[in-house]
């Protein structure tokens, strides 16, 4: 469960964010699909720790955003439904993201030498404090 | 989160990597911007040595494109790390040793800037250390992303810089001392593979002011000890290892 972990790192930075408001109004938070981040448990986790530093969520919104690579090599753009990826790989490049480059190449020329264009991972879109 | 780089006061994880640091006492770098001088078996090594020492340690392998540690320390890599709350580094011959190859396997994983220093953001954000006496970090040789990410997240962190006596270490160290001593208080110079005729290591710690922690003799037979940790204690490099160890 380190969804966990990063609901904590969340949290700090949303503390920050917020300058000692108690209660936010709105979260988005964004679930780059590279990662597989379990929502519910990252859900629980968010809420859970705003709970135990004493402040509440009116509305915590956990959007998906699909994964899109793009080959430095021959430019090719794919997203991860044109690659097979089994399930343990995924939970290999669900700790870090960037174990990607291990297991896969540009589906088109062969290189590793790709990007990740969007979906990498977690990414914090919007706090609104009440 | 994009391929785009992410400033560090806009990157969520940042905010937890000090608490995650939180209950190390020393954070101990193991740097040389020359390759080959033998930061990981100093670095596997020192930690191992302080751990038989009766300290609590951790062993975090930020070479993220090359990791070797776990070669050395005879890891198969085969299962993940506990997860609770965090992941939880697995322990070795007394060690809580953390590694981005528990993740790529031993795959080829080539890594531009940006990427590797968004896998170090997210290695830190993610590891939950114990309480740990010392935090020994292997790093890889260059001046690049790894080096300036230990200089950014791992305050106060004291360098112990690796030299041999070649001319061209030498020149290679003496740049990467000028960029420590901009910024942290570096605890020393390591000597390996030290013949004895040479001062080259001795004078270059005197013209800049820093420590010699100490010399580890040329060991001809340490390569094929690696992987065992029993060979590896019993290796002449190890104790001069824990000579170095005890001064620390």
């Amino acid at each position: 469960m380190h969804e966990w972990a990063l609901a904590e790192a969340i949290v700090e930075y949303v503390k920050d964010a917020v300058g000692g408001h108690r209660k936010i109004k709105r979260l988005v938070v964004a679930l780059g699909e590279l990662q597989s981040i379990d929502e519910e448990i990252l859900r629980f986790s968010i809420t859970e720790i705003l709970k135990s530093e004493g402040m509440s969520i009116d509305d915590l919104q956990l959007i998906e955003e699909e994964a899109v690579l793009r080959c430095r090599r021959c430019g090719h753009e794919w997203s991860l439904k044109e690659v097979s990826l089994d399930e343990e790989i995924r939970e290999l490049i669900h700790f870090v993201p960037e174990a990607v480059h291990s297991y896969l190449k540009c589906p088109k020329c062969g290189s590793r030498d790709f990007e990740v264009v969007k979906g990498r991972g977690v990414k914090i879109v919007e706090v609104v404090a009440e | 989160m994009s391929s785009a780089y992410i400033p560090l006061d806009e990157d969520f994880r940042v905010s937890v990597i000090g608490r995650r640091l939180g209950g190390v006492k020393r954070i101990l770098p193991v740097m040389s911007s020359k390759g080959g001088v033998g930061k990981t078996l100093v670095s596997v090594s020192l930690a191992l040595a302080l751990s038989d020492l009766g300290r609590k340690v951790g062993l975090l392998d930020l070479d993220i494109t090359n990791p070797s540690a776990h070669v050395a320390l005879g890891m198969k890599l085969k299962d993940l790390p506990e997860e609770e709350k965090g992941v939880k580094p697995p322990e070795v011959g007394g060690v809580e040793f953390m590694t981005i190859a528990y993740y790529t396997k031993d795959n080829p994983t080539p890594l531009r800037g940006w990427e590797i220093d968004n896998a170090v953001r997210e290695i830190l954000a993610i590891t939950i250390w114990g309480e740990l006496d010392y935090l020994l970090i292997d790093t890889p040789p260059g001046m690049s992303d790894e080096l300036l990410d230990v200089i950014t997240f791992f305050k106060p962190a004291e360098p112990l810089v690796v030299a041999t006596n070649s001319p061209l270490a030498i020149k290679s160290v003496e740049r990467l001392l000028k960029l420590l001593k901009e910024e942290l208080t570096v605890k020393g110079v390591v000597e390996n593979m030290a013949s004895g005729a040479s001062s080259l290591v001795k004078d270059l710690c005197t013209a800049h002011s820093v420590s010699y922690l100490g010399a580890i003799g040329f060991d001809p037979q340490i390569d094929s000890k690696l992987g065992s940790l029993e060979g590896i204690k019993s290796s002449s490099f190890f104790r001069d290892v824990t000579r170095i160890a005890r001064k620390l």
